[in-house]
């Protein structure tokens, strides 16, 4: 293996810097005492105390977390039985249109998924609010949990289950005590996913909101609009520690199931 | 497998999630981009949608879309070829990748204080003595944020693609006589091109339908497709416009993935739609 040239070694060094440095810059100020992002006047934890201190703020984050928990649950259960389901339909045609029909929600632009999912609920009769944003996150989460589970199931040999038959287990106990164990990996990798989808979701949710209902992303957002302000600094750093603690976590569990780590799509 | 495990009731919920969350929100934006303000049947939309404004908005979109995956290919090239040959490559390419994995709006809110006529970039410009420039709100900052945020989108499939090269040829390749530049050009360019086309997939399209980096860095100067769309469906409420303007997004992004897509061996397994 040919060795990296010094010019490759600071163009890599460059890369990393511009990607970090937006980062690192937000978190550096969010320790600033003076108001603004341009010139750091003195270390304080006080925008972290705002933060703790905005009650708003933290019904917000609750709401954020509250709506990830159940989504990626809801959105978890629902994937694992599909995959279970696509892997043993028996036509080819079926299951290669099921996987196609899966596909689409996550190549699918967010403005498209937002838009049609806000004329969907209007339809039917959804309140915009809690509910719609906590169906559309597990809809577009179904997907992913469905691509993560799938390799597991397809690489688990037939002859577990054809053995468990024999052994007399019933078709209950196949699936609780032999499948569900076998793909435990993918299952977990699924859920972390969803999870962070859920937690990173600005454009679908932006258009299911409605009025009363903000997650953090929503709230962010309008914040940014309105100006800097350091609490989103400090929100971001404390953002930016949880996010990296679920890639870990997410890391970890796709390198124990044997599958290279990858981006999600480009969710934006 | 001669039987199913147990009955296809379990299947349910994911077959009613596709009817309900895929087909039927498909089926209502073609349904709505036909409807005008008032609810009746028009073909309005469509022939709005040709008229200058919307043909020269969605031509900028395009032009804007191609320049933003032309830089970040020709940034993260390099990069991807360079990763694979580092020791612990993995490694450093999750380290490329977790900034992707930071909420795009908080990337874009930082890009707020380094464009800002006070912020870092501007520091750096006077201390060269170019002076302060309004950076922020152009279509520089819009460029430069999007292909920020794209980099990792692109390095990852082309890491991947270089990454299954067999280094055998490259030496064939060398052995044969080859330069540095032909082995690229002649070997591994064309092993790798399935990489590209994926990042091109996983960038060009985002970048026709952004709207939180127009909205919040280029200032409502910039209007793409995914711009256009939240303005009908949020601010003008004009949900036929916004469904004919989505329609046409969809077809662009069906076109560009047959365009970019490959020939799957053994079924496609890992789920991509044609």
């Amino acid at each position: 293996m040919a060795k990296l040239s010094k010019l490759a070694k600071i163009y890599l060094a460059l890369v990393f810097a511009i990607l970090y440095a937006p980062i690192f810059y937000l978190i550096f100020y969010s320790f600033n005492s003076g108001g603004t992002m341009s010139s750091f006047e003195g270390f304080t934890l006080e925008h972290y105390g705002a933060v703790f201190n905005d009650t708003r703020l933290l019904i917000i984050l609750m709401n954020t977390v509250i709506i990830a928990l159940l989504s990626s649950l809801f959105s978890t259960a629902i994937g694992v039985l599909g995959a279970i389901g696509i892997v043993f339909l028996r036509n080819r045609q079926t299951r290669n249109a099921v996987l196609s029909l899966n596909t689409i929600l996550i190549v699918s632009p967010d403005v498209i998924i937002g838009a049609s999912f806000l004329i969907l609920f209007t339809m039917i009769g959804i309140k915009l609010g809690f509910a719609s944003v906590l169906i559309s996150h597990i809809a577009f989460s179904i997907p992913i949990v469905v691509i993560m589970v799938l390799p597991k199931l397809q690489e688990m040999s037939t002859s577990l289950i054809d053995a468990a038959t024999d052994l007399g287990a019933s078709k209950r106990d196949i699936l609780t005590r032999v499948i569900i164990p076998y793909i435990k990996p993918g299952i977990f990798a699924g859920f972390f996913l969803a999870l962070t989808y859920s937690l990173d979701d600005f454009a679908v949710t932006f258009f299911v909101t409605g009025n009363g209902f903000s997650t953090l992303s929503i709230e962010i957002y309008s914040m940014a609009r309105a100006g800097i302000t350091l609490t989103i600094n400090a929100l971001s750093a404390l953002i930016f520690v949880v996010t990296l603690g679920l890639v870990l976590g997410y890391y970890f569990f796709t390198q124990r199931t044997g599958q290279s780590p990858g981006t999600r799509g480009a969710k934006l | 497998m001669k039987d199913n495990p147990s009955r296809p009731l379990y299947l349910v919920p994911y077959y009613l999630w596709i009817a309900l969350f895929v087909i039927t929100p498909i089926a209502l934006i073609f349904y709505f981009s036909f409807l005008d303000l008032t609810g009746t049947f028009t073909l309005e939309n469509y022939k709005n949608f040709f008229s200058s404004v919307y043909l020269r908005m969605t031509l900028s979109s395009f032009w804007y879309a191609f320049l933003i995956t032309l830089i970040t290919i020709i940034i993260a090239y390099p990069t991807a070829y360079w990763l694979t040959k580092t020791k612990h490559k993995q490694l450093w390419l999750l380290l490329i990748i977790i900034p992707s994995w930071i909420n795009l709006l908080l990337k874009a809110y930082a890009f707020i204080g380094i464009f800002g006529l006070y912020g870092p970039a501007n520091k750096l410009l006077h201390a060269i003595g170019a002076g302060p420039w309004q950076i922020l709100f152009t279509d520089f900052s819009f460029i430069f944020v999007a292909v920020y945020i794209f980099i990792p989108f692109m390095v990852l499939p082309i890491f991947n693609s270089l990454d299954k090269i067999n280094p055998a040829l490259v030496d064939a390749s060398r052995d044969l006589g080859a330069s540095s530049f032909t082995t690229f050009r002649r070997v591994i360019f064309p092993l790798a091109i399935n990489g590209v086309k994926s990042g091109v997939q996983a960038v060009f399209i985002p970048a026709l339908s952004l709207f939180v980096i127009t909205r919040l860095i280029a200032g409502n100067k910039v209007i793409t497709l995914g711009t256009a769309i939240e303005q009908q469906f949020l601010v003008t409420q004009n949900w036929g416009m916004g469904s004919t303007i989505a329609v046409f997004l969809i077809l662009f992004m069906v076109i560009i993935m047959m365009l970019t897509g490959q020939k799957e061996k053994g079924g496609s397994l890992n789920g991509k739609t044609k």
